[in-house]
């Protein structure tokens, strides 16, 4: 949302931080909204973390746009949007996020890591989740997007796109349709660009799907 | 990808850090590029390999850093433009070669990338600051802040380096090689592929006397290059006509901090931004120090420029009062971010932020936030290789841990890395541990690791005659940093077909008598070799050889291969967790007290089906 400075001219900037696990398309996603971004003229950085933490393990990437962008980290509290592809990552990231302006948009699909058995740790219910964003949170939606991309592709690693879709259709990112389109077929190579843009469709027309809003 | 070689000028792009470098060699006419696979550097090189052909340039994916290095320096020696990469260690195992490439020079720009990683996001050693090199090794400097500037500096560097015949540095860290950001595209320049090694120069022939001339001639070069420092517009200043009389002076990715805490509490301080943080500009800093009260230096990660503004405060300012790592005002160990520079100007200016990042993280700590830690993924031919090693030793064997995947065994249930040093050092230390101590003792290397560091290990085992076993992991690839092929493959960087060179081939030629190649998946087999070489009185090695099971997948998608599923038959399960508790797959998962096989995780490799005692485990229809 635009930010209006002191002075009164508008310097908008627009914080995410996506999250989930290694394979979810984190970077993916990462990869098109900073593109889609640039596509509306604005300046945009983002910050990813590669190797490994890729195996399987948690990973938060930074995202930032506006009119300039020095930091391609987001400051703690800082978060306008907090992208969470799955809800223990959503917890881990949550101290990016404040009362003031934060909406996290969060998958409810729950991946456990096998290290929760080994180590017979406890992983938070949907519940506990909930509770634990309110003080980071202006809001929290959370919603079925790994069984509606598997509905709709038989694949649930597409919840990404459908997330994307339903982000953008309830303005939670703001940028244009047109733009986040033009993101997609910048970050994605040509031949999954269809199959991406049917479920970033599936996300964008979606309604009642969050199981809390 | 495609934007990199976009020749559309003045065109806004979105690119990674690593890209941008990438980018800005190309509008330099670079001709040759090497390196060994590396995060937080590893994309520079995987780029040039998937440009390599249409860009109409050299690239090779070298054994090791050093011999990247040796190679990128015949090429410059030759005329051609070339540049090198690697990770923080990479700069010191090419080290032995870059100290007198700076003696000897070079005749085409030849731009040295070293990528540090503040935080160890992907890094098992040190956090090392490789702006030290520079000045020991006196090779000049540059440090980008964001994508935009890697790509301008990259030029910058070859220019440099071109006009005054030396090496230069470019020094990056994780948040600017794996920074994504908006990028103004320039020309691609086509650039000299080819050039011609002229004997006519004796500083080549780095030798005494020769050396102390060469050494003369490049404190010369130095001279002039701090001149140049002193008016390069990559070293500027902000506000300077600001009343604060406390400074600012920073370089690399925290000079984004600074700007956005200086936003965030409605500052405007003086701030001298270095872009050539070697040799610094002196009288530019003295210039810029003279009339302020308190200067705070921001830089990642050691207090270089700290210390080195201190000194030059002495002459110009000897009552300016420092802040920053020395005095606790910046942390000294791990990566720097935003909330530490605002931290520190709130408490030297008394000016509130209105953002309190302590508070939220203290909030943060009050919740049960379980780990996730990276682990090996299902299939994982590493993970049957421990498991078949631990049930034959237990615990009682000392494991030497070593660079690539398998540093994942460092977790439990399998806990088979009890120390690690660097690529190569399980079978150094392992071979010092045998030879004073009677424990058990086995060393685990991958196969890209043995290739780069771990020959000469072997050899001196042989040579000086311990008994440790050496277990090889042999997964086809340089898995860890993206999939780069290595010598034991058969595929060049430039993607084309070369001479396999079997790890078993060079084991035996390196004298060892006991060596067996063993599939990991064959539990069974595997566990038989562990309990028969553990007995031998002279080094055995076994090369566990099984594809990458990311790479298997793909290629049996490609090639229409059906991935089998499995799936637990609950009426043979007696819950004994062997799968889960000592196996340690992550498509296993207990509901309701019972096992369950993710089929989304599962990716068929069957081990499970062979490690399950009732043999509750099977195919699905």
């Amino acid at each position: 949302m635009p930010k209006k400075s002191d002075k009164g001219d508008e310097i908008m900037e627009f914080n995410i931080i996506i999250t989930g696990i290694g394979g979810q398309g984190v970077l993916t996603l990462t990869n098109i909204i900073t593109w889609s971004a640039l596509k509306e003229g604005l300046d945009a950085k983002a910050s990813e973390l590669h190797g490994l933490a890729q195996r399987g393990g948690a990973i938060a990437c930074h995202l930032r746009f506006g009119d300039k962008i020095y930091s391609p980290l987001v400051l703690e509290g800082k978060a306008d949007l907090v992208f969470a592809l799955e809800p223990l990552e959503a917890l881990r990231s949550c101290y990016f996020g404040s009362k003031k302006r934060t909406v996290f948009l969060v998958n409810a699909h729950r991946s456990i890591p096998s290290s929760i058995f080994i180590a017979k740790e406890e992983y938070p219910s949907l519940n506990y989740v909930l509770d634990a964003l309110k003080p980071f949170s202006n809001k929290v939606i959370l919603i079925d997007a790994s069984e509606m991309a598997k509905r709709a592709t038989g694949d649930a690693i597409m919840a990404n796109m459908y997330m994307l879709g339903y982000a953008c259709a309830k303005k939670l990112i703001p940028l244009k349709r047109e733009s986040i389109l033009n993101g997609i077929k910048e970050a994605i190579p040509e031949r999954y660009i269809e199959l991406n843009r049917k479920v970033f469709d599936l996300g964008f027309e979606a309604n009642n799907v969050t199981i809390k809003d | 990808m495609e934007s990199i070689l976009l020749n559309e000028y003045g065109k806004k792009v979105i690119l990674l850090g690593n890209e941008a470098i990438v980018r800005g060699a190309l509008e330099a006419g670079v001709g040759f590029s090497s390196t060994y696979p590396g995060t937080p550097a590893s994309e520079i090189g995987d780029t040039f390999s998937e440009i390599a052909k249409d860009a109409n340039l050299y690239f090779e994916y070298s054994t090791n850093e050093k011999v990247a290095l040796e190679a990128a320096a015949g090429a410059a020696l030759c005329g051609v433009r070339s540049m090198v990469s690697f990770k923080q260690y990479g700069l010191n195992v090419s080290s032995d070669s870059a100290f007198p490439l700076a003696y000897i020079g070079v005749k085409a720009g030849m731009v040295i990338v070293v990528a540090d990683d503040p935080n160890c996001w992907s890094s098992a050693q040190s956090e090392q600051d490789s702006r030290y090199y520079a000045r020991l090794a006196h090779i000049p400097m540059l440090e980008p802040s964001d994508s935009q500037e890697c790509k301008d500096f990259t030029k910058i560097a070859f220019d440099l380096s071109e006009k005054f015949n030396i090496p230069l540095l470019l020094r990056t860290t994780t948040r600017v090689s794996h920074g994504r950001g908006v990028v103004k595209l320039g020309k691609i320049v086509e650039g000299k592929k080819r050039g011609r090694f002229n004997k006519d120069s004796i500083r080549f022939r780095n030798f005494p006397p020769y050396i102390m001339e060469t050494h003369e001639e490049l404190h010369k070069k130095l001279s002039e290059l701090r001149r140049i420092s002193e008016e390069i517009d990559i070293n500027f200043s902000l506000n300077e006509g600001s009343e604060n009389d406390l400074g600012i002076v920073t370089s690399g990715v925290t000079f984004n901090y600074v700007m956005d805490a200086l936003q965030d509490l409605k500052l405007d301080l003086p701030v001298l931004k270095l872009g050539m943080t070697y040799p610094i500009p002196d009288d530019k800093i003295r210039n810029f120090i003279k009339d302020l009260k308190s200067i705070l230096i921001v830089e990642e990660i050691e207090p270089i420029l700290e210390e080195s503004v201190s000194a030059l405060a002495k002459d110009v300012n000897p009552e300016l009062e420092f802040y920053g790592k020395k005095n606790g005002y910046l942390p000294r160990s791990g990566e720097l971010k935003e909330w530490h520079v605002l931290l520190a100007i709130s408490k030297i200016t008394g000016v509130k932020s209105q953002f309190n990042p302590i508070a939220q993280k203290e909030e943060y700590k009050k919740l049960s936030v379980v780990k996730r830690p990276p682990v090996m993924c299902p299939g994982c031919p590493h993970r049957a290789s421990f498991f078949a090693t631990k049930s034959v030793v237990g615990e009682d064997a000392v494991f030497g841990g070593d660079i690539g995947c398998y540093i994942l065994g460092i977790y439990p249930p399998f806990e088979t890395q009890d120390f690690v040093f660097s690529m190569g050092a399980s079978e150094g230390v392992i071979h010092g541990i045998k030879k004073v101590s009677d424990q058990k003792a086995i060393a685990f290397i991958g196969d890209s690791t043995f290739f780069h560091a771990g020959i000469p290990g072997l050899i001196n085992t042989v040579y000086n005659g311990s008994n440790p076993l050496i277990i090889i992991l042999d997964n086809r690839s340089t898995a860890m940093t993206g999939h780069q092929p290595h010598p034991g493959v058969g595929v060049t960087g430039m993607g084309e077909k070369s001479k396999v060179i079997n790890i078993e081939d060079i084991v035996r030629a390196c004298g060892v008598e006991n060596v067996m190649v063993v599939d990991p998946f064959n539990v069974k087999e595997m566990e038989d070799a562990v309990r028969e070489y553990l007995q031998k009185e002279k080094v055995s090695v076994i090369v566990a050889k099984r594809e990458c099971q990311l790479l298997a997948i793909r290629r049996k998608k490609r090639e229409g291969i059906v991935i089998p599923r499995f799936g637990i038959d609950q009426s043979l399960c007696d819950g004994c967790g062997i799968c889960l508790y000592q196996f340690g797959c992550p498509a296993i998962f207990i509901e309701n007290d019972k096992f369950f096989i993710d089929k989304d995780l599962c990716t068929g490799c069957a081990v499970c089906v062979r490690i399950c005692p009732k043999r509750a485990i099977k195919a699905m229809k």
